[in-house]
Formats: C-alpha cells, sequence, structure tokens
C-alpha cells in the first residue's frame, strides 16, 4: 500500500492557508498586527526550509506546526521580557500573613450584581477594556482558556508550561479582572 | 492532621479559578469548603467568581462567531513580499 506524498506549492499558499494561519494565530495571540506579522513569518520560515519538507504531512499542517513554533517563541519572549507590567499584588507575599488578602484588594461586596445581563453591550465593552489592560501573558493564557476555550492540556503543550503554571497565572488574571470589574462597573 | 487541611487565601481562591473550569479535584474542594467556614472574604470571591464566568461564557460565544479573514489586498501584498523574497 503506497502512502500519498504531499508536495508543496508555494505560489498557492496564501489563497489557500493565509485565512486559516490567521484565524490560528489571532485566536491565541489576541493582537491582529502581531498575528499577521505571524503568517508573513511563517510563510517565510516555510519558504526557507522548503527543501526539508518531506512529504509525510499535509502542506496545511507543515505550516501550522511552523506557525505553532512562532506562536511559543513570542509567549516565551513575553515572559521573560524585563519590567514588563507585572499584576498587580492581591496577597501577602511574605512574613505570618503570607498567602492572606491586601486589605486594600479585598473583595467587596457589589451593589448591582444582579441586575446585570449578560447581553449588555456596555458589559462586554468593559470585560474587554479590563482584559486588555492585563499583561500579554496573562491576557494570552486567560484567553485561550477562557475566551477560546482551550482544554488545559493543549495550552500547556502549545505554550510549553506546567499546568501548574497555567493555573497560577489564571488565577492572577482572575483576581485581577474581578478588581478591575469591581471597580469600574459593579461598585462604580 | 488539620494542617494538611489548612489553606491560605491565595492557595483557596486558586482552587476557586480552577473549579470554574470544572478542573478542580475533590480533595481541592474539600479543603476550599473547610476553607469558606473561617474565611468569608473568599466565599465572596467564590460567589463573584461565579458571575464573572458567565459573563466570560458570553464574550466567548461572541468571540467565536466572528470569523477572521485578511483583506484582498493583504492578501496581494503578502504575495508581492513572498514573491520578492523567493527572488532572494
Amino acid at each position: 500500500m503506497s502512502i500519498q506524498k504531499h508536495t508543496l506549492n508555494t505560489s498557492k499558499w496564501v489563497d489557500n492557508y493565509a485565512d486559516y494561519l490567521y484565524n490560528y494565530s489571532i485566536s491565541r495571540i489576541n493582537n491582529s498586527d502581531l498575528a499577521k506579522d505571524l503568517v508573513q513569518e511563517t510563510f517565510f520560515a516555510g519558504l526557507k526550509s522548503a527543501n526539508n519538507f518531506q512529504g509525510k504531512a499535509t502542506e496545511r499542517t507543515w505550516l501550522v506546526s511552523i506557525l505553532k513554533r512562532k506562536i511559543i517563541d513570542h509567549y516565551r519572549k513575553i515572559n521573560s521580557k524585563k519590567g514588563q507590567a507585572e499584576v498587580r499584588m492581591n496577597f501577602y507575599e511574605a512574613g505570618e500573613n503570607e498567602g492572606s488578602w491586601l486589605e486594600e484588594r479585598v473583595p467587596q461586596n457589589w451593589h448591582n450584581a444582579s441586575e446585570n445581563k449578560t447581553e449588555n453591550a456596555e458589559l462586554k465593552s468593559q470585560l474587554e477594556v479590563c482584559m486588555d489592560r492585563l499583561p500579554e501573558k496573562y491576557a494570552m493564557v486567560f484567553k485561550m482558556k477562557t475566551i477560546q476555550e482551550f482544554e488545559t492540556a493543549e495550552i500547556c503543550k502549545e505554550l510549553d508550561i506546567t499546568s501548574s503554571n497555567l493555573w497560577v497565572i489564571i488565577h492572577r488574571a482572575r483576581v485581577q479582572l474581578r478588581k478591575c470589574m469591581e471597580d469600574n462597573w459593579f461598585n462604580n | 492532621m488539620l494542617k494538611k487541611f489548612k489553606l491560605s487565601c491565595d492557595q483557596a481562591t486558586t482552587i476557586c479559578d480552577k473549579n470554574q473550569y470544572g478542573e478542580a479535584s475533590i480533595k481541592e474542594l474539600i479543603t476550599l469548603k473547610i476553607h469558606f467556614i473561617r474565611c468569608k472574604i473568599c466565599a465572596i470571591y467564590t460567589k463573584q467568581n461565579t458571575i464573572l464566568s458567565v459573563f466570560y461564557k458570553g464574550c466567548s460565544k461572541n468571540h467565536k462567531e466572528v470569523k477572521h479573514c485578511l483583506s484582498l489586498d493583504e492578501k496581494e501584498a503578502l504575495k508581492t513580499v513572498l514573491t520578492q523574497h523567493k527572488k532572494l
């Protein structure tokens, strides 16, 4: 039984795969300009290593695997960026109160929680604003998990992080988002 | 023995966040419930977290309905740079 060997047709790449790759990257990066750049870089890298293409996978799978590398590289870059906006502290980090709420960050009762409907456009834009205020690394992981609803294992594999690492990031993001919504939406 | 079940607020809220995705273990949930007995703040956090999860769900539905496409101009530009790149 012969296995079909795939070939590359580089002149058709943009027509055939640009949208697919763009959707793939924007659902992980959440930044349209950057997502476009990554698609372009993927095509460049594909051309460069076209000779290494063995035809075992389809053209699209092969291009996606290149794009995945680019996304990991981007994640590592933002992860190691010195002096990037850190998420604000919410708990004591040392001393006898370690792990307890900082007084000024303690959750307050929400005044109008029951009146709010999820269909509200204003609410949606406030949520977006709060998510955009998160440091890039937190926003990326939080959105992949919550908005795109990827499986934990998949995110860990794609970004090359451990699951406990993922939950710490999700936790910090959610504590930050809760505070942001409290200040700007509920008790505003 | 009891120390095993003792959580800080930081740890408790981490479990609560995990539970929003249905991924906290039974053991974690038990320690979380025990934490709530003495910590009302984390109980409030959990209640509010659940409300936020509903909001995020709405956001998620919205996002998924949007399909992203590159414009024709962008595709032409991309083709041009790729052809130039090939020649190099």
